[in-house]
């Protein structure tokens, strides 16, 4: 689309601040915007670290994550031992970072799905319309009204054996887990695409595609859905740090990854009852999935302020 | 109003059917059979498991199975749990009330916490207090219930020892000594469930307040010469209230999460710690039984969401 002469001076016209700096991209404004929220500069700065972490970490610290020795058995931290040891003389450290890993990862594939659901089923009903929108919305609600905690717990527990045997312990459970999760967590976003479909479909832009002959599969995909975008970001955001949450509740309750697989929540679970004595135990892995949601959430608040048009920063 | 809320408990029992359709769908499409303790128990013989399972009917098409669980879960005959012996009916109405304490004491703490903070923040926006809460409020919805229920415990029950951090249900005295050490025991669940409800809650609160506080009207009650305290409460905070209700209630699944969690790192004896047992213990007619009701939970409270919501916008008729 470009405006001949006569509009782009009206449209400037119309702007509360003229753009000093001639055509600036969509994102390279977001970033600007973004970069004004220092908390959640803060959040791109502690997740990074944690994230640079778990994916060198291993490589320069070379410890095995399941060594046992029981001479160094629940000992607090020290050189030797970073964070210290659990009850079987397991370095802390080791353990944290490779089990990073998984609950990071956990976190950001449940997202994914989560968004590809809820962008499908939000822009089908949204574009449809009719009895399929209704439909699906039904659905949407139906699946709001879901005990979530309960259900991943049943799920979990009713499937994860076949999986096992299926697909290995590992892959087993981290597909069943991140399917669950996601699968359980679309519906927001899909609330929020029909809502963003049902204005966008209406407006000029996409009427002059539709004049011009563009199918519907294109105006979706080429003109509304990159405007719907913004706000499935931000709920994609924090999808993640909810995701991470999720997990860590699973593996705390038992019921989550096996114990030669230490995702944060697990370490936590094998730690909760040795408080008394070693509560290093529980403090490191807990705050490393505190700091890890509190940076996603904050990125998320300022994702929101930097893509909300309304704002003004 | 009593026809409203007929007209509300009607609507809700499709949601219900759809709920327990999930439930049942999960349960037919997982592999694994109910009888398999008794398969695998040689005392067992072939022909009594066979007229065991024509008995229960689990030879039977889905849809049919289906029908007859709803409907024997409607009339309230859940069934017989494997492990504790007795009717899941009992079971699940002798830790009920416990979970139903925690859960509303904690909403309640959450509350006081929200309403006057978000309030007040969104009075002064941008102001030290409201930066402050802010902050607080994003590390408290950021703390997963796990981590602070055991922070709790190392501070409260370990460093200090001030509180036990084992909840019972069955505290044997009377008058205020019971009162007390009742009270006691449920400080901690109810912090840890409360605050982090609360912290969530105080930033919708007051980024509702701070909408409607800008409005014309709130103008208009402080030119009549409205004092401020009327001005907020009467004219502010009900009107600020009605999308907080809308928001709470679309929380109250997750706030079941939270529930299990607690219960599960105090021992609270509630059903949410109860579906953690019988899940290790391979009890499905308690754990399908526990679902089920915490999805007649989350119905139930969207529905006092809803009458709330009418009392609050008299727009929304009683119709």
């Amino acid at each position: 689309m470009t405006p001949n002469g006569a509009t782009s001076e009206a449209v400037r016209g119309v702007m509360p601040r003229p753009r000093a700096r001639g055509a600036e991209t969509l994102w390279a404004e977001t970033w600007r915007r973004f970069r004004r929220h220092h908390l959640a500069i803060f959040g791109v700065a502690v997740l990074a670290v944690m994230v640079s972490a778990v994916l060198l970490g291993p490589f320069v610290y070379r410890v095995p994550i399941n060594e046992i020795d029981f001479k160094a058995k629940l000992k607090a931290p020290s050189w030797a031992h970073p964070l210290g040891t659990d009850d079987l003389g397991q370095d802390l450290l080791a353990r944290m970072l490779y089990g990073g890993r998984i609950s990071l990862a956990v976190g950001v594939a449940a997202m994914l799905i989560a968004i590809s659901v809820g962008t499908a089923v939000g822009a089908v009903a949204g574009q449809m319309g009719g009895m399929m929108d209704h439909t699906l919305m039904r659905l949407t609600d139906l699946f709001l009204s879901l005990p979530q905690l309960p259900l991943l717990l049943l799920i979990v527990y009713l499937f994860r054996d076949v999986l096992k045997k299926a697909l290995g312990p590992e892959a087993g459970v981290f597909i069943l887990i991140v399917a669950v999760i996601g699968g359980l967590r679309w519906m927001p976003v899909a609330r929020l695409v029909r809502a963003q479909f049902l204005s966008l479909r209406e407006k000029e832009f996409v009427e002059a595609a539709r004049s011009l002959g563009a199918a519907p599969l294109r105006q979706v995909i080429r003109h509304i859905l990159p405007n719907a975008v913004g706000p499935v970001i931000v709920a994609g955001t924090i999808d993640v740090a909810a995701a991470i949450l999720a997990e860590s509740s699973l593996s705390f309750l038992g019921l989550g990854f096996p114990p030669d697989i230490p995702t944060w929540g697990r370490i936590l679970f094998d730690a909760k009852d040795n408080l008394d004595f070693a509560p290093h135990w529980a403090i490191f892995p807990g705050t490393a999935i505190f700091l890890t949601v509190l940076s996603i959430n904050y990125m998320g608040d300022g994702l929101r302020d930097a893509l909300d048009p309304r704002k003004v920063l | 109003m009593p026809k409203y809320i007929i007209r509300r408990l009607v609507i809700a029992i499709p949601v219900l059917a759809g709920i327990s359709l999930v439930l049942f769908t999960v349960l037919a499409l997982a592999p694994g059979d109910p009888f398999e303790e008794l398969a695998t128990n040689p005392n067992v013989p072939p022909e009594v498991r066979a007229n065991l399972r024509a008995q229960f009917g689990l030879d039977d098409p889905i849809p049919v199975r289906y029908a007859r669980w709803f409907t024997s879960m409607l009339k309230g005959d859940w069934g017989f749990s494997f492990v504790s012996r007795i009717d899941v009916v009992t079971l699940i109405l002798q830790r009920l009330p416990t979970t139903l304490f925690v859960l509303g004491a904690a909403q309640l703490l959450g509350l006081l916490v929200a309403l006057p903070i978000g309030i007040y923040s969104a009075m002064r926006p941008y102001s030290i207090f409201d930066q402050m809460t802010t902050t607080l409020a994003f590390i408290g919805f950021s703390l997963p219930t796990f981590f602070t229920g055991l922070l709790f415990i190392l501070f409260f029950s370990i460093y200090l020892h001030w509180l036990p951090f084992i909840y019972q249900a069955d505290i044997v005295g009377s008058g205020l000594p019971w009162l007390w050490a009742y009270a006691k025991q449920a400080i901690m669940p109810v912090a840890v469930l409360g605050l982090f409800q609360g912290a969530s809650m105080t930033r919708f609160v007051r980024s509702a307040v701070l909408e409607v506080i800008r409005l014309d009207y709130i103008n208009t009650a402080r030119a009549k010469g409205l004092s401020e305290k009327v001005t907020i409460l009467k004219h502010v905070v009900r009107n600020a209230l009605i999308p907080v209700v809308t928001l709470v209630a679309l929380q109250i699944p997750g706030i079941f999460t939270g529930a299990v969690i607690t219960e599960q790192i105090f021992r609270v004896p509630g059903i949410g710690s109860l579906l953690i047992t019988s899940i290790l213990a391979n009890d499905t007619p308690v754990i399908m039984a526990i679902t089920f009701v915490f999805s007649c939970l989350v119905v139930l409270f969207n529905l006092v969401a809803d009458l709330l919501y009418g009392w609050l916008d008299p727009r929304i008729s009683y119709r």
